[in-house]
């Protein structure tokens, strides 16, 4: 019920978001007419013509109306490079993206977090140091670099890894498509070689990217556990002797994530749309990727549609925060 | 020798800080009979917090144990580690903190945290640890305790909160409790109720318990001895009775003379020796208004409403004269902040009119009131002396402020000389002003609020709780200061309280507020030596007085 409403209430930012990106569009310089006409020796009428043909030549305020009409009935408009509509390509990658940044995300958490127990837990120690080390490499290595060094170590130097070309190498047969994410399909056909195929594709780029983010969610993680731990009702629960595990996970830690989670979708959000440079590196078919070719070549519709739906996205995701949170936290209701 | 429970042996506890080692404890010997309650009483920094958590353990990673023994039935506690300390802990003897609501684990229900502490002690199944807390809760006397198991503490008020942490403590029946403040922030009736819960709780079990607090008044009423601490050191143990009626060391006497009684007056508040360093005030008789001059604040079926609910406040109505001083009493929850705010026209009022010297004020909106002309001649002292001034003004440029916006002063000598003045009129020392708040103790920021609510000369000070967050010696002076300033500069003042001894003292008349309705008001000796109505009764009756300790004393 609360959660319709929200979603609701997020519309009028989703329009703004949607009128903003098609006016941003048009002030950007660049033709798209004498882009895909048939070559650079185009004559002008041909090129008039296709200006014509893509509704170029009616005003502004009325290529926003022709626009918006078509978004109501479900229709992104058709890319000019693929020359398939912009839903279905979305559609085709955005899996590959989402299973990019999960994977990512997950790493990071699992890595950030105990890093982040690890050096509250002793503040000022090696360990602390270390961590914050760590976490300060993380943060100012580009992804692209962290990148190309872990393709140059694990394929190229030591040869664990697949070539980075993509999700798959072209050898192997897909599953059917079932979620998208080929790490689940591959699960679901019951496919175990395909499984780990994939899994060796995918590690490398979504670790890379996990770096960028560790810093923030171990810092966050260090902080909110040092409050907690420095707190009133840990000091009550030591006095009753209860376990030092008991002590810093059932009490500390479960306070201390509260803030975490916020974050972690705040950093999700930003994966998602910044994976592009990662997405580029290891030849991964992804939605942002798309978009980056799509801006380059002033195809107007697909860099629209991918707006929208990272705008969407992120209302979701923030959506999600908010009933997560809810749930750790019995002061929030959030339903 | 009778066989002690605890002894503590010379103790010295310090704590290592940005400015060095600052010994916290120095030198305390102490010892606790089985089944004793012993009250360690003492003012913020006098270490009788510190002393309990070196026993039970929790001192902070700062603090250290550099000297003396603490012994637990003959045992060492210093010395213990690892399993050993975990045993003790909870299961030998266990805590009660201050401030219940944060001691309790807010993502987790009640219920589960009793069954924490039962399950780290007893090999027993989840199931019959659920119904150890459930017995536990309702030997606590909380109501309903099957729904409120799975209760979490922001769904429960403080002093059901302290039961929680009481049952948490007693849920193992260790042999020694250390009630550190237990009672302080919970309501006058709510700390009766919760104190003697805890101390038949001691009492049915065999708990030997250490009261401590900064309540002369409380530790008299419950302990049989007390030892008095100031500056980490014990100055003077004695039974409640000697230590009241002839207190040995100069610091007891200062402490006993500065605890507000049911007799009490303003001028008996410090001792005599102090008393003198302050030039006495000449109090000039109170000329009686001419008949017929309007009131100075007239208070009209105000109420206060907020987001559609239940009225905080109804139908309040009330007259001021100017230089009187009005009281405002209730427990939390009762509007009487509300009332006060509104007052001081920082909230608008959803009903109702005030009328300040004639003139209708509660019309205007509160965003706006600060250009009214009335804004300086209404001033206000806040609560909390830390959290009320701005930690980047200095003391100086605190006062200075509402001068320059109310006064329409320029900085220059003129305004260096009224801070000045201002600051001589509170007895702020002069070299303090150019410091930061953090620079300067509880009570001189408590000075730095009020020169600043005097700075532009009001008539009307609104007070609310100004001297809750302050230790008795310097509530004692602050007091003073108070009465001082409205006799000499005729000041009404609206002194809003949960402290009916300190209202008794400091008001002509007093109101009761209960629930956002006045329930009785009158003259403060009339009201408090003869209440008419059974809530006030009882809020006068739940007060620790000094002398239900000799009374207990005669008692027992």
């Amino acid at each position: 019920m609360r959660a319709g409403r929200r979603l609701l209430s997020s519309l009028p930012a989703l329009f703004g978001v949607l009128v903003f990106t098609f006016l941003l569009m048009r002030v950007l310089p660049g033709d798209p007419a004498v882009f895909f006409a048939s070559g650079p020796n185009a004559g002008k009428e041909e090129i008039e013509q296709i200006r014509k043909q893509m509704g170029l030549d009616k005003s502004v305020p009325e290529q926003l109306v022709f626009y918006l009409s078509d978004i109501g009935r479900g229709n992104l408009g058709r890319s000019m490079m693929t020359g398939q509509p912009v839903l279905k390509d979305l559609r085709e990658r955005l899996p590959a993206s989402l299973e990019l940044t999960f994977t990512a995300l997950l790493i990071a958490l699992i890595a950030a977090v105990p890093l982040g127990v690890m050096a509250a837990l002793r503040p000022g120690s090696v360990v602390d140091h270390g961590v914050r080390l760590f976490c300060a490499l993380g943060v100012c290595v580009p992804t692209f670099v962290s990148g190309l060094l872990l393709i140059y170590v694990f394929y190229y130097l030591l040869g664990l890894a697949p070539d980075p070309t993509g999700r798959i190498d072209v050898f192997t047969s897909l599953p059917p498509q079932r979620t998208g994410f080929l790490s689940i399909d591959f699960l679901l056909a019951g496919d175990v070689d395909g499984w780990w195929a994939a899994c060796k594709q995918l590690i490398l780029p979504a670790v890379s990217m996990a770096l960028f983010v560790i810093a923030p969610l171990a810092r966050i993680t260090r902080a909110s556990m040092l409050v907690s731990l420095g707190s009133d009702f840990v000091r009550t629960a030591r006095s009753v002797g209860l376990s030092w595990r008991k002590v810093v996970v059932t009490y500390a830690l479960r306070n201390a994530i509260l803030p975490v989670i916020t974050i972690a979708g705040i950093v999700f959000s930003t994966m998602l749309g910044a994976n592009v440079l990662v997405e580029k590196v290891f030849s991964w078919p992804g939605v942002a990727s798309y978009a980056l070719d799509a801006l380059l070549s002033s195809d107007y519709a697909p860099v629209q549609g991918f707006v929208l739906l990272m705008a969407s996205l992120f209302v979701l995701v923030n959506l999600v925060v908010d009933i997560c949170y809810g749930i750790a936290d019995p002061r929030v209701s959030i339903g | 020798m009778s066989e002690d429970l605890l002894r503590i042996d010379d103790l010295h506890v310090s704590f290592s800080t940005r400015r060095g080692l600052v010994e916290a404890v120095r030198g305390v010997t102490l010892t606790v009979a089985p089944g004793e309650m012993l009250g360690l009483v003492g003012e913020s920094g006098s270490g009788k917090s510190v002393t309990g958590f070196a026993t039970t353990r929790l001192l902070d990673a700062a603090g250290r144990v550099i000297g003396g023994r603490i012994l637990f039935r003959g045992q060492d506690v210093t010395k213990l580690g690892g399993d050993d300390l975990r045993q003790l802990q909870g299961a030998a003897m266990s805590m009660i903190f201050q401030n219940p609501r944060a001691a309790l684990n807010p993502i987790r229900a009640i219920g589960l945290q009793i069954a924490d502490a039962i399950l780290t002690h007893k090999r027993i199944s989840r199931d019959a640890a659920r119904a150890e807390a459930l017995e536990l809760l309702r030997a606590v006397q909380i109501r309903d305790p099957e729904t409120r198991m799975n209760a979490y503490p922001h769904e429960l008020s403080g002093g059901m909160c302290q039961r929680v942490m009481i049952a948490i403590a007693i849920s193992c029946n260790p042999a020694l409790l250390i009630a550190d403040e237990p009672t302080t922030g919970l309501d006058v009736t709510t700390q009766k109720v919760v104190m003697d819960l805890l101390a038949d709780i001691a009492a049915a079990r065999g708990m030997a318990t250490i009261l401590i607090t900064h309540d002369l008044g409380l530790a008299a009423r419950y302990c049989r001895r007390i030892a008095v601490m100031e500056r980490g050191r014990i100055v003077e143990e004695a039974d409640p009775k000697t230590l009241f009626s002839a207190p040995q060391h100069a610091y007891t006497r200062r402490l006993v003379a500065a605890s507000p009684t049911a007799t009490s007056r303003i001028e008996d508040l410090v001792t005599e020796e102090e008393r003198e360093r302050h030039a006495a005030v000449v109090s000039k008789p109170r000329l009686e208004p001419a008949h017929g001059t309007p009131p100075l604040l007239e208070v009209r079926k105000l109420a206060k409403r907020f987001d559609q609910g239940a009225a905080a406040v109804a139908d309040f109505s009330m007259t001021m004269a100017g230089g009187e001083s009005v009281g405002l009493v209730g427990e939390s929850g009762s509007g009487k902040s509300t009332t006060s705010r509104m007052i001081c026209r920082l909230i608008d009022p959803s009903e109702g009119d005030i009328v300040f010297d004639g003139q209708s004020i509660g019309r205007v909106a509160s965003r706006d009131f600060h250009r009214s002309r009335f804004r300086k001649d209404i001033q206000m002292v806040f609560q909390d002396p830390n959290e009320s001034l701005n930690p980047r003004f200095t003391a100086f440029d605190c006062i200075a402020h509402p001068l320059l916006r109310l006064d329409g002063m320029r900085a220059g000598e003129a305004l260096r000389q009224r801070v000045e003045e201002c600051a001589e009129r509170v007895g702020l020392p002069h070299d303090l002003l150019p410091r930061f708040p953090h620079q300067l103790s509880g009570g001189q920021k408590a000075r730095v609020g009020i020169a600043r609510a005097i700075a532009c000369r009001p008539r009307l000070l609104v007070l609310d709780e100004p001297t809750a967050a302050l230790d008795v010696s310097v509530q004692a002076v602050v007091l003073q200061l108070l009465d001082r300033l409205r006799r000499e500069n005729d000041i009404a003042l609206l002194f809003v309280s949960h402290d009916l001894n300190v209202v008794r003292m400091l008001c002509d008349r007093t109101i009761v507020l209960r629930n956002g309705g006045i329930v009785e008001q009158g003259e403060s000796r009339a009201l408090f030596d003869n209440p008419k109505t059974d809530y006030t009764r009882e809020l006068v009756e739940a007060i620790p007085h000094i002398e239900s300790g000799k009374v207990l004393a005669a008692a027992l």
